[in-house]
């Protein structure tokens, strides 16, 4: 039997080791032996979890445990998993250790920074094994100011405005969560997922709060219209920052809206037009303002609308396909802006430019860094054999299967996206990568035995999802089919 | 000899020991401060114990006075946040002069403070009100030497005299229409007539100037930036706390037949404080009136708890003072600090503030994200439990009002961390040197504001002695 809680202990533990440290030296090997420990926990975590579902354990979560924490407000402690949980914690703790490899030499006040980095990931652990929607909140809250910190003392350009930018836009979101979250609280008298799935929200309840909890959490996936803190907030970040944002902090938002549709499935349903249209927008507004980048990372930041626009698609279309998709998209993309803003983070490193046009022929001096670089753009225009293919495609092929004009209609617009996308990742990474190199960058040294390491791990990630899809089908199907068994409960009322 | 009367007035008679021993050791031979400070520290710290020992109900002089856990553990908090204040203050007082008045002053108000708290009759109310509000005057002008502290303990005083009359004459009108002073009885006769109205909206006003809720404000910034730090901190937290203690005292116990009256007062008062402190809040560059405005700010988020007229909106004003005694003292001992040794109390001094006190700079840090509201501070529970009360009544309206206003103050309490660790500045504040004292009071209000949000027995046993409508 597993204990949640070690996901969080550990991380705290290592915060704590970290505060008492001294020099970088031992700040980084804390900091990578505790996500290490990590990596090997969820590791092990999938192991049993899959023992179980092979025994036969087809509860919808496993692991749980509930224990009272305000007794008097009816606040638990409650946590377990599902698949698709899992499969979050997975993508998490793979970030986290390359997310610190690739801070390895980070000596501008490290402690602070790698306490901030180890805590931040803690709150996306909580977040993700919590069914209480309050203990819920607060790992999403806890995840924030991290953020704001490491943007404004460590980000680059405009940071203190991106910072307080991305601070009270999250901020703002988590209010609208907040609202949202006690519209359910004083109609069911519990914050307890399991309970409310059972009990069911009423319709009315639904329809006026399932707006405020579902763009509350859009705000942290980039829902447009209320995208604007990414581009900003990713470009100042410093580059593990990054990694962590787009890779671990935008998939609180997806997981969340992915939640809050299977608890009010009445208003999802009814609202459902509305989150394809802002989605589909997403989507297009997305490719088309990257187009426009000159920018390495704000490219890579665009592209992140865009393609998170695909996971809200996904949960907007309803069906056990298009949800399969969005959980795979959330998990792909994660590992794939990850690991471009890794490599974004190692050019930026040694040639000090992200401009586009300043760049040219990497290729020649950093073979590895490039090749990295390549292989991140190729998933994210969706080649087969990456990741991206299988998300977008499993995404479309749920969406197609709404038969609805109009919705046809944005999977076809959506769909067509992806040409804009291999339009602007070929010509960044022809630039960047290909042609003549200046003088200057052609001494630069390739990438260091962190870099290749924090690369390597997240392209097996990519690789595994891109050429066995089955796999993480296998770990999430069963949940996907609980949310669908949430969902329909509806759509046959109807 | 009736014990009773010792062990119900406990609190107060230790308090008015403390006063007289003062008085002594002020006549007596000439004794170093630091010793007297570490005397007052302890006795005041004998006295918070004191709190601890029995709790039992009863009512002394004909139900003027009473007691019971409740109203025992608030005097609790007071004396706690007295204790605090009084460490934090070693720095500023060590090399006063007048140390032991500025003691018999605050130690004064606070006696009246425990009176107004067990009050039982208007009369006595308003004795303890009145005990509680001339002393504070007279210490905010403490810096003799400067103007400013002059210019705010003539603002003090002439509002507080002013919402006295208000009081006064709504205490009058209700005299007039229910025939008594006494709470038990004055709530059988409320039966809603004009004049008792009337009544009721003259003592509500009288209670806004004291808890400076809006429109009823203008006088607590400039109070705040002129007074001492340390009568500062005691008017917005001790002082505050005493009166909305009271105030939910008088309103579930006796305006029992108004609730619905008084629900729609709050609310609109509520919000008002809310967004007029949030909108001042956000363009102050003196630290102190930040604070102030920030003060106001969280009077709103406390009156939306009130409002709620249950067990669960006392619990979370009284939970949500003691976050706010921790949140608050740790700002205010930051600054009282750096005030005492440097003289400078503006925001825009701070900056750069991490690289020479990363120590300070993380207490101040720690204490503005726990007024702000962000977990896993207590501030979060303590803000988020406010809310869920108000919450409890239905009217959603004032919840999304005040949740898209904690977004606003999220902007201001952000603008000075990153002052702290985000700007530059050439000519930082240097290193500060902090007494042993407050730094053990400082790390008091840390351990504070994280263990009262965390640890969920704290919430649980202040609910379990809270009373509802």
């Amino acid at each position: 039997m597993m204990n949640l809680t070690l996901l969080i202990l550990i991380p705290l533990l290592t915060a704590v080791l970290i505060l008492l440290a001294k020099g970088l030296q031992q700040i980084r090997v804390i900091g990578l032996t505790g996500a290490f420990a990590q990596l090997g926990l969820t590791g092990w975590l999938l192991k049993s979890f899959l023992a179980e579902r092979a025994a036969g354990n087809n509860a919808t979560y496993l692991f749980e445990s509930n224990q009272t924490w305000f007794k008097a407000l009816n606040i638990n402690y409650h946590i377990g998993i599902d698949g698709i949980a899992l499969a979050m914690i997975l993508l998490t703790s793979v970030i986290v250790v390359a997310g610190i490899l690739v801070s390895w030499s980070m000596d501008k006040l490290s402690k602070e920074y790698f306490f901030l980095l180890v805590l931040l990931s803690m709150g996306a652990y909580g977040f993700f094994i919590s069914l209480d929607l309050f203990t819920l909140f607060f790992f999403l809250e806890v995840a924030v100011i991290p953020k704001f910190l490491l943007i404004g003392i460590w980000g680059s350009g405009d940071r203190t405005k991106s910072a307080m930018k991305l601070a009270l836009m999250l901020m703002a979101g988590s209010a609208l969560v907040m609202v949202g979250l006690f519209g359910i609280y004083y109609n069911i008298q519990s914050f307890d997922i399991v309970q409310i799935t059972q009990q069911g929200i009423p319709v009315g309840v639904q329809k006026f709060f399932f707006p405020f909890a579902f763009l509350g959490f859009g705000v942290f996936a980039a829902l447009f219209p209320f995208h604007t803190w990414v581009p900003d907030g990713h470009a100042s970040a410093p580059t593990a920052a990054s990694m962590f944002l787009a890779g671990i902090s935008m998939k609180l938002g997806g997981y969340g809206c992915l939640r809050i549709a299977a608890l009010m499935p009445d208003a999802a349903h009814t609202y459902s037009w509305i989150i394809i249209l802002l989605a589909t927008i997403a989507i297009i507004y997305g490719a088309f303002a990257t187009m426009m980048q000159t920018d390495l990372k704000y490219i890579n930041a665009y592209s992140s609308i865009s393609h998170c626009g695909f996971v809200i698609l996904g949960i907007g279309m309803m069906n056990k396909t298009s949800i399969n998709g969005a959980v795979i998209q959330m998990v792909s993309h994660g590992l794939m802006t990850a690991l471009f803003f890794a490599a974004i983070g190692m050019i930026y490193s040694r040639t000090h430019t992200r401009i586009v046009a300043q760049l040219g022929g990497l290729l020649k001096a950093m073979p590895f860094i490039s090749t990295v670089f390549v292989i991140a753009g190729l998933c994210s225009l969706g080649l087969p054999g990456f990741s991206g293919f299988v998300a977008e495609m499993t995404v479309f092929m749920g969406s197609w299967q709404n038969p609805d004009g109009a919705y046809r209609l944005a999977t076809v617009l959506s769909g067509a996206s992806i040409v804009v996308t291999a339009v602007y990742i070929l010509r960044a990474t022809g630039r960047a990568i290909m042609g003549p190199i200046s003088a200057e960058h052609a001494l630069l040294a390739d990438a260091s035995w962190n870099e290749k390491l924090a690369a390597v791990l997240l392209i097996a990630g990519i690789l595994l999802i891109g050429l066995a899809p089955f796999l993480i089908n296998h770990l999430i199907m069963p949940s996907t089919d609980a949310i669908m068994v949430q969902m329909s409960k509806v759509i046959v009322a109807k | 000899m009736n014990y009773t009367i010792l062990l119900h007035l406990r609190q107060e008679l230790m308090l008015a020991a403390l006063i007289f021993l003062l008085l002594f050791i002020k006549l007596g031979k000439e004794r170093s401060n630091e010793s007297i400070l570490n005397f007052i520290n302890i006795g005041l710290l004998v006295n918070l114990g004191a709190g601890f020992c029995c709790h039992e109900t009863g009512e002394l002089f004909n139900g003027m006075f009473n007691t019971n856990t409740i109203i025992v553990f608030e005097k609790n908090l007071l004396n706690l946040a007295a204790l605090i204040i009084s460490m934090q203050s070693y720095a500023w007082l060590k090399n006063n002069d007048n140390m032991i008045e500025f003691y018999l002053l605050t130690f004064t108000s606070l006696l009246g403070m425990f009176f107004m708290i067990s009050s039982g009759n208007l009369l006595m109310f308003y004795l303890g009100l009145e005990m509680s509000t001339i002393p504070l005057a007279a210490a905010a002008n403490f810096d003799l030497t400067k103007r400013k502290s002059s210019e705010a303990a003539m603002k003090l005083i002439l509002s507080s005299a002013f919402s006295s009359g208000i009081l006064l004459l709504g205490i009058s009108f209700l005299y007039g229409t229910t025939g008594t002073l006494n709470f038990s009885i004055i709530t059988a006769h409320i039966n809603g007539n004009p004049l008792q109205l009337f009544a009721f909206i003259l003592l509500v006003t009288g209670f806004a100037f004291k808890i400076s809720a809006v429109p009823f404000h203008l006088w607590t910034a400039d109070v705040y930036e002129g007074s001492p730090v340390a009568v500062t901190s005691f008017l917005s937290v001790i002082s505050k706390a005493a009166v909305l203690f009271t105030l939910v005292n008088i309103l579930y116990k006796v305006f029992t037949p108004l609730a619905h009256t008084w629900y729609l007062i709050l609310v609109v008062l509520a919000a008002a404080t809310i967004l007029i402190g949030n909108l001042f809040a956000l363009r102050q560059d003196n630290f102190k009136r930040f604070l102030a405005f920030s003060s106001i700010a969280q009077v709103g988020f406390i009156l939306i708890g009130i409002s709620s007229s249950s067990q669960a909106g006392t619990a979370s004003l009284i939970y949500f003072v003691l976050i706010y005694i921790f949140s608050n003292l740790a700002a205010f001992g930051v600054v009282s600090v750096v005030s005492a040794l440097t003289g400078k109390e503006k925001i825009s001094d701070f900056k750069g503030f991490y690289k020479t006190n990363p120590m300070l700079s993380w207490v101040l840090t720690i204490a503005l994200f726990s007024l702000a509201g962000v977990p896993p501070t207590a501030g979060f529970f303590g803000k988020l439990f406010l809310m869920m009360a108000g919450a409890a009544k239905g009217n959603y309206g004032i919840i999304i009002f005040a949740a898209l206003n904690m977004v606003i103050s999220f902007y201001y309490y952000l603008s000075v961390v990153k002052a702290i660790f985000m700007d530059e500045n050439p000519h930082p504040i240097q290193k500060i040197a902090v007494p042993t004292v407050s730094k053990i009071a400082m790390y008091l209000c840390v351990i504070g504001i994280i263990a009262t949000g965390l640890l969920s027995m704290v919430y649980d046993y202040i609910h379990s002695i809270s009373f509802g409508l």
